[in-house]
């Protein structure tokens, strides 16, 4: 065995500092590189993505700011341009292109370029087949008004727009609808932020007293407030009322039913059962028509109901059964040993339900709620099936006014957006309150 | 047999069950307001105006019957109804009578437990197309795509008119009129039927109404007048004879103008017994003797009404045609009031 | 016996703290309500039919309808009895779900996957959609498809031609019909036979890759038979059909067939809803699958495609397919908004038309209803098949 010397080594460790990571990586190139055109094939999609947003964002904002109507307070302020372009046709029998009139053409069908106003773009289209006239045939060359290209008129929007939120509720008496939603959002607010105090009193103040007080606010004919009859709510404000109601009684009935269903007796979880899978089982639509045609049968001949109230008691009936679903899901999601727990505490059903269980399992459930809320307030838009004016009804007999017939584009715009406002911000808070709860186990 | 057991089973049900129906007069009375099923809204028949009050021919019935129970037009509450929910809301009392272009069908009468109270307009099913399709007559329709309101008797008569004449066509069936409205308007369909009256009506509520003519066919015969409950006679009487009333004043030239002045000085026994000159006539259907003077001084005649509402001079043009007094050509003929 | 046992024990408690005996007289209480109150209902409705001189029964579906029906997929008139209606309701509520669940399946799982894609464009863009059409109301998209859409359209006369005898207009989208000649049957039976071969082959292919390892191309093979047949069988028998071309004649196109426009928006409103929530459960669902799986079939040396069909896919289709069977059924109860745009599906034909010209309202709500829940509960019942097929079965 030979042994080999190495010697002293008296290599010693110098780190160097770090490159910089590749030019390519960082910064706004880095970004759009890892993220836009990582490949041939991501470059490709992009640009299609760009094109499809250029597309969509140009063509709306031309609708929707450069080429509409925001001034006036009637319809012809949406079609000012339209009688200048046709006095002059019909005037001089100049077209606004150069072109001379040569085919009978009335002020009403004349043909006139694209861009011939700032507000009122025109879309040349001709007649492909001759039309036959008294004593002969000649091709007509059509520009009718149902085609002009035209911009938003959001003076219909201004116009109507207390309609829109308030229904027919009289003018001088809006505040008291106002000051009702406003508190009432303001109570939610509080009973929903962390660690303010006596967050339990609101919340019972909001599911019992503020309903009656709510209701009298509204309809008035007590305390000096004049008297509106619930056939003058509508609008936004009744989209708010009914939504709110039914969510407000299907909680309480929803936790019944959901109980029921996890009963240990078995003719009460029957019951329970056959009531929550047949009202999810079936459209809401249905719900509604039985409230408004096959209600009055069932009930003792003569007894009058008010068609709003029917309307509330089948939208909050058909909400529990989705609710008791949604407790269901809570309930489930506690641990066994809370059960046990109560249980070896010797609490009674409904002192384990009310002190351990429930407070536990409605935290987790707030999420759940506030999406099944968002349905809700969707689903309020079917009640114009049944008469009543929502917000969505508002706008319909905003566009049957004669005036301002056509413009439903411009209304359901408004509807959907006002919607979305509140659907989007509401889905938002409940994805919050999700992450929220998931870092506290 | 059915009943005693499942009653029998309802213990307490007896209880609510006899919630009885009294009077409709009494009630209306106690009420102070007379509640009235309406359309949810037909240019000159009946709709909410600018100010926001109900307004229209058919709306002057139930201002007419709340003049005469009342003594004052303007205290009815107007039920707005859509062709689905109007006989329910009948049937179960929500409103105290009907006045919506409804058709006196033989089996709304009998079958459905109403009382037809008389006819306040003849109408007839027919067609609208725009004038620049060039159609002249619904025969030559074959083959065309109609618009229809859904569960009406209007819907039924288009079905037996096409087959009765061997024609092809393709219904579009909507439930409320602004959406037939909007629908034919964008062309959706070639022809828009409904009742003549309806088709008048909603001509005038569109952008260009020269555009669109009716065509001259009735395909059929659509009494329209105003319906009660069966059962109380009292409240039906009061409500036919209110519409009577009206009737009788234009043919004897009573208006809303002349007719206070009119008990002094005419000659007419019937005109004295009509506004309580003479006898208790009020009293006997339970209500005021000057029962039939508020009902014209606040609400006009039945020619008043009509020229006011839907009239040529409006924009729903309708013409008088049959709807005039029998003794002008038209068939509005009332029994003598005696 | 009795006696002495009793001594024995402690002081009873009351019989009212006996959970059994409580259990017992709550059942009593609740059944006893619920049978008087469905007492109290039917009595109510009795003394009402009978002082409205309403007739119930059903009876009145052998009398004849009368009135006349936009679209069916079954021959129906004027004069065919109102059971008939009734199927045509139902058919047409199930053609427009099933095209429906087809459609937003397709688009939901395409978005879905945008929306995880690592390019920003595009994964943005799918948030939007998913926002935007989720939180607006159905209802609203629907009528938005039917008056901004379809009611803009041109008139027939002047329809757009999108190619050889297909027209767009506002009486919809006319297109040549295929009329079955002599022999056509084959095309369909030979579509049957492939898929068959399909099945038997993919159980061949198992049982021998179980055996040897084996891998086989099922699926390429399997999309030659069920398209390649079909086709085989119509060139053997010649093109056994000729086409029915649609034609503007009087009023409107005659020949070959339609899609009235009230179903197109139907259908674009309930499938482009329905996909913004499909998106959203096949994004969850992808993204539940742990990132672990992926690393350790990438270890394994799986192909990238080979892990996404075999690993990612089995394991992310167990979250979201019971979500997604729920989404169908809102599909379907959602498809009852159709009255509003005109389209006649059963609420159309049933709630709307047919209860008020027969007056049945009772029976017609009853047999809508009853409807719906067949619908819904053969639909959760083959969840349930699933979801037992799928669970995961613990070793």
């Amino acid at each position: 065995m030979s042994q080999i010397d190495y010697g002293e080594t008296q290599a010693v460790f110098t780190p160097r500092p770090d490159l910089p990571p590749p030019a390519a990586t960082v910064g706004v190139l880095g970004w759009v590189r890892a993220n836009l055109v990582p490949n041939w094939f991501n470059a490709v999609i992009t640009l299609v993505g760009l094109g499809v947003i250029y597309y969509i964002v140009s063509g709306l904002l031309t609708w929707a700011v450069f080429d509409a109507h925001f001034a006036g307070n009637s319809r012809q302020a949406c079609k000012p341009n339209v009688n200048i372009v046709m006095d002059k046709v019909a005037t001089t029998g100049i077209l606004p292109d150069g072109t001379t009139l040569q085919l009978e053409t009335t002020a009403a069908r004349v043909a006139v370029p694209e861009g011939v106003s700032p507000n009122v773009r025109w879309e040349r289209r001709i007649e492909p087949r001759p039309q036959r006239v008294a004593g002969g045939r000649y091709a007509r060359v059509a520009v009718e008004e149902d085609h002009i290209i035209e911009g938003a008129c959001w003076v219909f929007i201004f116009v109507r727009f207390d309609q829109f939120i308030y229904g027919f509720y009289p003018k001088d008496e809006r505040w008291r609808p106002t000051v009702v939603i406003g508190v009432g959002l303001l109570l939610i607010f509080y009973m929903l932020t962390d660690g303010l105090p006596h967050r339990g009193r609101v919340a019972m103040f909001l599911l019992l007293p503020f309903p009656v007080i709510a209701y009298f606010m509204f309809s008035g004919g007590v305390l000096g407030l004049e008297y509106v009859s619930n056939d003058k709510w509508g609008g936004l404000l009744l989209t708010i009322i009914i939504s709110s109601v039914a969510i407000t009684g299907a909680l309480p009935l929803g936790i019944a039913l959901a109980l029921g269903r996890r009963s240990v007796m078995p003719i009460i979880r029957w019951f329970c059962i056959v009531v929550i899978e047949f009202f999810r089982s079936v459209p809401m639509i249905t719900i509604l028509f039985m409230a408004m045609v096959v209600l009055p049968l069932f009930l003792p001949p003569g007894t009058v109901f008010d068609q709003l109230l029917r309307v509330l008691i089948g939208v909050t009936i058909f909400i529990a059964a989705y609710t008791a679903e949604v407790v269901r899901g809570g309930l489930q999601a506690l641990p066994k040993g809370q059960y046990e727990a109560a249980d070896a505490l010797g609490l009674g059903y409904f002192k384990m339900m009310r002190l351990i269980i429930l407070p536990q399992a409605l935290r987790i459930m707030i999420p759940a709620i506030v999406s099944l809320f968002i349905g809700i307030f969707k689903d309020t838009t079917l009640v114009q099936i049944v008469g009543l004016n929502d917000l969505l009804t508002m706008m319909q007999l905003g566009v049957a006014d004669a005036e301002w017939t056509g413009l439903s584009k411009e209304g359901y715009v408004v509807c959907g957006l006002i919607f979305f406002l509140f659907c989007f911000s509401m889905s938002r808070y409940s994805m919050y309150l999700e992450r929220k709860l998931h870092t506290g186990h | 047999m059915k009943n005693t057991a499942i009653l029998a089973l309802g213990v307490g049900a007896a209880m609510f069950a006899t919630a009885a129906y009294a009077g409709t007069v009494d009630d209306i009375k106690k009420r102070g307001e007379l509640i009235c099923g309406v359309t949810t809204g037909l240019a000159g028949f009946a709709a909410p105006n600018d100010k926001g009050e109900w307004a229209g021919f058919d709306v002057d019935v139930c201002r007419a019957v709340a003049a005469g129970v009342l003594g004052d037009s303007m205290k009815v509450k107007f039920v707005p109804t859509t062709g689905k929910s109007r006989f329910p809301a009948l049937q179960s009392g929500e409103v105290d009578m009907l006045a919506r272009n409804t058709t006196w069908t033989f089996d709304r009468d009998v079958k459905l437990g109403f009382e037809f109270a008389g006819v306040n307009f003849y109408d007839g099913q027919g067609f609208m197309v725009r004038k620049d399709l060039g159609v002249k007559s619904a025969m030559e329709l074959d083959g065309a795509t109609v618009c229809v309101t859904t569960g009406s008797t209007t819907e039924l008569n288009l079905g037996d008119f096409f087959r009765a004449n061997n024609m092809k066509y393709v219904p579009v069936v909507f439930e409320k009129s602004d959406e037939i409205r909007a629908g034919y308007i964008a062309g959706r369909c070639d022809a828009y039927t409904t009742d003549r009256s309806g088709l008048a009506a909603q001509r005038s509520q569109m952008p260009n109404p020269d555009a669109h003519v009716v065509l001259p066919e009735v395909i059929s015969k659509e009494p329209l007048g105003p319906l009660v409950r069966h059962g109380d006679n009292q409240w039906g009487d009061v409500v036919r004879w209110t519409l009577n009333v009206m009737i009788i004043a234009e043919e004897k030239g009573l208006t809303a103008a002349n007719v206070g002045g009119m008990l002094g000085s005419t000659n007419d026994p019937e005109v004295k017994r009509l506004l309580g000159g003479e006898g208790e006539y009020g009293a006997r259907l339970g209500l005021s003797n000057d029962w039939a003077m508020n009902i014209i001084k606040q609400v006009g005649n039945y020619g008043e009404s009509y020229e006011r509402n839907i009239g040529p001079n409006t924009p729903v043009k309708l013409a008088r045609g049959v709807n005039g007094p029998w003794n002008k050509g038209g068939i509005l003929y009332s029994p003598p009031f005696r | 016996m009795a006696v002495a046992e009793g001594a024995v024990r402690p002081a009873k408690a009351s019989w009212f703290y006996d959970a059994r005996v409580r259990a017992v007289v709550y059942q009593v209480v609740m059944a006893g309500s619920v049978v008087f109150f469905f007492a109290w209902l039917t009595n109510n409705t009795l003394a009402n039919l009978e002082q409205r001189g309403i007739s119930s029964g059903f009876e009145f579906l052998n009398h004849p309808a009368g009135f006349g029906i936009t679209f069916s997929l079954i021959e129906v008139s004027e004069a065919s009895p109102y059971k008939r209606v009734f199927l045509v309701g139902v058919l047409n509520t199930l053609f427009v779900s099933a095209i429906g669940v087809v459609l937003a399946t397709l688009l939901g799982f395409t978005l879905g996957v945008m929306r995880l894609s690592k390019n920003f464009i595009i994964s943005r863009l799918a948030a939007v959609y998913l926002e935007t059409f989720r939180n607006v109301p159905l209802l609203l998209q629907m009528l938005f498809w039917y008056t901004g859409v379809m009611l803009a359209f041109p008139t027939v006369r002047d329809a757009i031609i999108i190619s050889d005898n297909v027209y767009l207009s506002i009486r919809g989208l006319n297109y040549p019909s295929i009329v079955p000649e002599p022999g056509f049957m084959a095309i369909p039976i030979a579509f049957v036979v492939g898929i068959v071969a399909t099945i038997i082959m993919r159980k061949l292919v198992k049982r021998r890759r179980d055996a040897t390892g084996q891998d086989f191309p099922t699926v390429w093979v399997g999309i030659g038979l069920v398209v390649g047949l079909p086709v085989l069988a119509a060139l053997v028998t010649g093109l056994p059909w000729s086409r029915d071309i649609p034609e503007l004649r009087g009023f409107n196109f005659r020949g070959g067939s339609v899609v009235i426009p009230e179903f197109m928006a139907l259908l674009l409103a309930l499938s482009m809803y329905t996909a913004a929530f499909i998106g959203e459960i096949v994004r969850a669902g992808i993204q539940a699958v742990s990132h672990g799986q992926s690393e350790a079939a990438h270890a394994l040396g799986v192909k990238p495609s080979t892990t996404l069909r075999l690993v990612i896919i089995p394991q992310a289709m167990r979250i979201i397919i019971p979500p997604l069977i729920s989404q169908y059924l809102n599909l379907v109860k959602n498809s009852s908004l159709a009255p509003v745009i005109g389209y006649q599906e059963i609420t159309h034909l049933w709630a709307g038309t047919v209860l008020n010209q027969s007056g049945q309202a009772l029976e017609c709500m009853a047999m809508i209803m009853a409807t719906y829940c067949v619908i819904s509960l053969s639909i959760s019942g083959i969840m349930n098949w699933y979801n037992a097929r799928v669970a995961l079965v613990e070793r």
